[in-house]
């Protein structure tokens, strides 16, 4: 079988600590905490009260424009309180906090649709919306933004993302190997909104099983093709799948639909399948606990607002000195300062990493130019001199070395062995080039 | 006591700073000072050849480098950055660069200026233009160029403090002409596989780090293997030197006549400084292209520069300068080799 790659690139240990490990579910959480903010895009108003009565599934955040997704109650119980509370971006965001009943019991009127193949797709359109799903992979933009390109831009091919080439996460892996049948047809149902023939699921070839689960259960869908990746980070970006699934490239400052792909993680294609077939909302999804400072990592189906401390408790609590918690992964994750804080729709992992792997705010040293970052740079740009020109505050000429098209993968950073925050001056770069015009 | 135990368990002290909260081994301080590993072989083997005088010189180039650094560090109110190991690289590199007879003064007077003028007040490790010391055995050459260019024969022995002087194979060509010099180089080694023999493990006069090619490339191939140098420069550089060495042939010192595609390529590859500059000096991070296609271009022009010296040029040797001269290059062939970026490509119809 070809296994097919991009250029640049890195290769950190993957510690997959959590493959082999089931999904469980957590015990029912007390209480959650629901920010009205767990997307990309405009923020949730609340529709309820504080002192109301909620249901599971009940909408609770209305969105305020057409790049947002609503927010629903994950739990049945009462609205205990509404507002700032610790979010995993380092915020605090507006949040509803929901005390639980114990009776978990859904609202009524979900809509189950035995033929969801058939349905018109503006329904489709409005089911994905109403449900409040969001790209699972953590990026989560808005998923139906997302499934209603422009007219003019021909969609040709759709792909599930089931690379997951961050070290230590296994939730997708999980999904993959347990749900197949469910992905395959989350993926069908994404190909006939967008109106496409072709669907492709990238999986790195670490994951044979789940390569294998999802050829199973696509073997009867001759539209369907499961695509080997070579392991490397990050073969998940959405640009670099595209790349190597279609040898397309999408253009700098474009999207994928400009070159005719639309790119969805395989956890959104199963959420997708949850929404359509059975009307559930997104009030769940696989969080990965795991790390150096965990005693039994653990793939676990979390209710969103379940706190992190719920989930490391089940876990067995840390073990020994504890360095850092991440929500996400360990190249692209977030350092978090607090465990008071809840698993939202796009937290795909929670990472504690033990007090001796990790350095504390590390020094750098002047850049001596060996070009490793150059090297592994997946979009070809040179960190190097952009580090330098953002040290010495000249952002327009950072700028003109094409700083815009830096995927934020951290490759650079990563790989500096004079331990320069490469990708930190490229977000600042960013930051004040965006800030100034 | 307990208790505060207990409190720090439950709630642990967590440090929040930026990702990738994974990192790559390397750093700066691994790769300076593996270059210097890689330079043990070359180092003793210059011991062996060229005695007690040899290490001393080493000694000497490597303290006066580190003191150097240390010394303008404190000055210029920098942290002390010596165990960094790149003092110490260019401390042991230009001993190596230097014939083992010289007064102890002149590695000192070439590291001070390696260190203080090439390297420091150009903005210190990654932001000096030339190489620190190969500036500094040009000054030496430029200043000092009968002691630069008396060379002694190699004695094989750690305790001989005696020493004769002898002409390196290049200067010997240089002198008398490709087919006189020729002659002079097979009497003194007896046979023309002798001589290749003798010059890859070191036994004929030179730099003290040059002669021993064996040496040179054993370090050079553990660069290699753990991916501190890539093949791109050394690689162009000495491919171009065996080329060139080929086609331009040699000079008759007489006539002045040039007979074309008659030299010896492999003559060119062990004479010299060659082997070291390419592995070792045309590598250095700092002062080399970082594209990878512009360090293709760097290595040719490095070779082309290389063979003009040698060959019309008035030194014997042009290693040195053929370096140091595409240093001047190295922000234009970034320019001028941009990597293709992603996604700037023609948009699809």
């Amino acid at each position: 079988m070809k296994v097919i790659t991009f250029s640049g690139g890195v290769h950190p240990d993957s510690r997959k600590l959590t493959e082999k490990k089931p999904i469980i579910k957590t015990a029912l959480p007390k209480q959650v905490v629901i920010p009205l903010s767990q997307h990309i895009g405009a923020p949730c108003s609340a529709s309820v009260t504080a002192g109301q009565e909620v249901k599971k599934g009940q909408p609770i955040g209305q969105t305020s424009g057409f790049v947002s997704a609503p927010v629903h109650a994950s739990i049945s119980g009462k609205v205990v309180a509404i507002g700032p509370f610790p979010h995993p971006s380092g915020k605090d965001v507006t949040s509803v906090v929901i005390e639980g009943d114990g009776k978990d019991e859904w609202v009524s009127g979900l809509k189950e649709h035995e033929d969801y193949l058939n349905l018109d797709i503006e329904l489709l359109k409005a089911i994905v919306k109403d449900a409040g799903i969001v790209g699972l992979g953590g990026a989560t933009f808005p998923t139906h933004v997302k499934l209603s390109p422009p007219k003019e831009k021909k969609i040709d091919t759709v792909i599930l993302n089931g690379a997951e080439c961050e070290p230590y996460l296994t939730s997708d892996h999980r999904l993959m190997v347990e749900h197949p049948r469910e992905i395959v047809e989350g993926l069908k149902i994404i190909m006939r909104m967008v109106g496409v023939d072709k669907g492709y699921i990238g999986i790195e070839q670490n994951k044979p099983d789940a390569i294998k689960a999802l050829r199973d259960a696509a073997s009867k869908d001759r539209n369907v093709e499961v695509v080997q990746l070579y392991v490397k980070y990050p073969q998940g970006a959405e640009k670099m799948l595209i790349k190597v699934i279609t040898g397309r490239e999408v253009p700098s400052g474009g999207l994928p639909m400009d070159v005719g792909a639309v790119v969805q993680n395989v956890g959104t294609a199963k959420a997708i399948f949850d929404a359509v077939r059975y009307g559930i909302p997104l009030i769940e999804r696989v969080v990965t606990v795991t790390g150096s400072g965990i005693k039994e990592p653990n793939n676990f189906l979390v209710r969103i607002g379940t706190s992190f401390q719920q989930l490391i408790d089940e876990s067995g609590g840390f073990k020994g000195g504890i360095g850092k918690i991440i929500a996400g992964g360990p190249m692209m994750g977030l350092a978090q300062g607090t465990t008071d804080v809840p698993v939202i729709k796009g937290t795909s992992g929670i990472l504690v990493l033990a007090k001796d792997e990790v350095k504390e705010a590390e020094t750098y040293r002047p850049c001596c130019r060996c070009g490793r970052c150059i090297d592994v740079c997946p979009v070809g740009l040179n960190p190097a001199t952009i580090g330098i020109l953002v040290e010495r505050g000249r952002f327009q000429e950072a700028k003109d070395n094409d700083c815009f098209d830096c995927i934020e993968c951290g490759s650079c950073s990563y790989i500096c062995p004079a331990k320069r925050p490469l990708v930190q001056f490229i977000k600042l770069a960013k930051f004040e080039l965006t800030r100034k015009s | 006591m307990e208790a505060i135990k207990k409190e720090e368990t439950l709630s642990p002290k967590l440090i929040v700073s930026v990702g990738p909260h994974v990192k790559d081994e390397e750093t700066i301080q691994r790769i300076m000072w593996s270059v210097s590993l890689a330079l043990l072989p070359s180092s003793v083997m210059a011991a062996y050849y060229f005695g007690p005088r040899a290490l001393a010189v080493m000694i000497v180039s490597i303290l006066s480098a580190l003191g150097a650094e240390a010394v303008t560090q404190k000055v210029m109110g920098k942290p002390i950055a010596i165990s960094d190991g790149s003092a110490f690289l260019t401390g042991l590199l230009l001993s190596l660069n230097l014939p083992s007879g010289i007064p102890l003064y002149l590695p000192i007077i070439g590291n001070v200026v390696a260190i203080v003028i090439t390297k420091q007040l150009f903005g210190g490790l990654g932001f000096n233009v030339f190489n620190p010391a190969l500036i500094g055995r040009a000054l030496l050459l430029t200043s000092w160029p009968r002691l630069m260019t008396t060379w002694y024969k190699p004695v094989a022995s750690l305790t001989s403090l005696d020493a004769i002087t002898t002409a390196t194979p290049l200067g010997v060509i240089k002198e008398a002409g490709a087919v006189k010099g020729m002659e002079e180089l097979l009497k003194q080694f007896g046979s023309i596989s002798n001589m290749y023999t003798e010059m890859l493990i070191g036994n004929r006069a030179g730099s003290l780090g040059e002669t021993s090619i064996i040496a040179l490339l054993i370090g050079a191939a553990f660069l290699l293997y753990k991916r501190y140098i890539t093949w791109h420069i050394p690689f162009s550089f000495l491919a171009t030197v065996a080329v060139l060495s080929w086609v331009v042939g040699v000079k008759d010192p007489v006539t002045g006549n040039i007979s074309f595609f008659t030299g010896d390529p492999l003559l060119s590859l062990l004479s010299g400084g060659l082997i070291l500059g390419a592995f070792f000096m045309a590598t250095d991070y700092v002062t080399v292209p970082v594209l990878r296609r512009a360090q293709i271009a760097f290595g040719i022009g490095c070779g082309l520069l290389t063979i003009l010296i040698r060959r019309f040029g008035g030194y014997p040797e042009g290693v040195c300068y053929a370096i140091l001269l595409m240093n001047c290059f190295t922000p234009l062939l970034d320019r001028w080799f941009k990597r293709r970026k992603f996604g700037f490509v023609k948009e699809r119809k």
